[in-house]
């Protein structure tokens, strides 16, 4: 059990991903997470006055089926398979982050400056909370995929539009985390 | 019934994320300071094994389970749309700590205030549906 119950290495976690992938292309579909926040969308009537939302979402049932088997993993993994939750992160990130304002960074899974239940109770930590969302849900649709369809399935595939994508990603990654960041905490 | 196996797919997907920290917004602020090789080995080792997937659906040697031939569509075109479309994503990426996939499985780990930033990213993708015509692709 202790090679469950211990944090994954990348060696592990890397082909199980690519194990995924090639499952939902052996099922007939196609690893991808954000387009069901269109599906959303579209099950919460946006297709009345947007016509970009008026699809037949239930031909999209089986992203939400695999949506809600993310979920139940996240509880499974939390409850039986995860004794800690520590992260242990580099000596340098924890400095780092404490220098910006996050202490304690990897004593718990989440920084509480950012995920505490107090915290999205402020006005600023909700708004933190839901304008990151707005961005993420946005420029995944924009870009047309995220991690999943962009990075992971359009790079195997060679394809230009998800390099391009996933140098975006890293763009916007590196000017929030570098810049942005040390300004809001 | 036929839709048993994506949840199942599903379940072990929200196991790796959790195991392997993908989902610690840590681990995504680590890797945008290049301090650790962790989410590099993962991403990498999955897209060159990803490689060698399509090249198996490419030769046709794998068809689906029904024994379709498997065509990967290839993703649309638009600088604009994947360069600023991407940045957008990065920014709320780093900033959340958490893309798509991952924000469902932090729902089952019981972090309640994700569920504001899951609100926020189908806000997110209500507005692209509304201003996709006036923005560049």
């Amino acid at each position: 059990m202790e090679f469950i119950t211990q944090p994954w290495a990348w060696y592990v976690a890397g082909p199980i991903i690519a194990l995924i992938m090639f499952l939902l292309f052996y099922f007939g579909e196609r690893f991808g997470v954000s387009s069901n926040l269109e599906t959303f969308c579209s099950i919460g009537g946006a297709g009345k006055f947007i016509d970009y939302f008026k699809i037949d979402w239930k031909q999209n049932s089986w992203n939400l089926i695999f949506v809600l088997g993310a979920i139940t993993g996240g509880f499974i993994s939390a409850y039986w398979l995860s004794p800690s939750d520590v992260v242990a992160l580099n000596p340098q990130t924890v400095q780092d982050l404490a220098d910006i304002g996050i202490a304690n960074a990897g004593a718990t899974y989440l920084p509480d400056e950012i995920f505490s239940i107090d915290t999205m109770l402020s006005l600023k930590g909700f708004f933190i909370l839901l304008i990151a969302g707005i961005m993420v849900g946005f420029g995944a649709r924009w870009a047309g995929g995220c991690t999943s369809g962009h990075a992971i399935v359009g790079l195997s595939n060679l394809e230009l539009p998800s390099l391009i994508s996933v140098i975006g990603f890293f763009i916007g990654g590196l000017v929030m985390t570098w810049f942005i960041l040390p300004l809001i905490f | 019934m036929k839709y048993i196996k994506f949840f199942l797919v599903g379940i072990l997907f929200g196991i790796v994320m959790s195991k392997a920290e993908i989902i610690s917004w840590y681990r995504i602020y680590e890797m945008f300071k290049f301090q650790s090789f962790h989410m590099y080995g993962i991403i990498g080792s999955a897209v060159v094994l990803g490689m060698l997937s399509m090249y198996f659906f490419r030769k046709k040697m794998v068809k689906t389970f029904e024994g379709n031939e498997i065509h990967v569509a290839p993703k649309k075109r638009g600088l604009y749309r994947n360069l600023l479309g991407g940045i957008l994503f990065g920014l709320g990426w780093a900033l959340a700590g958490a893309c798509p996939g991952p924000m469902f499985v932090l729902v089952g780990k019981g972090v309640v205030s994700i569920l504001v930033v899951i609100f926020g990213a189908t806000l997110g993708a209500f507005f692209y549906g509304l201003f996709k015509d006036k923005i560049p692709h």
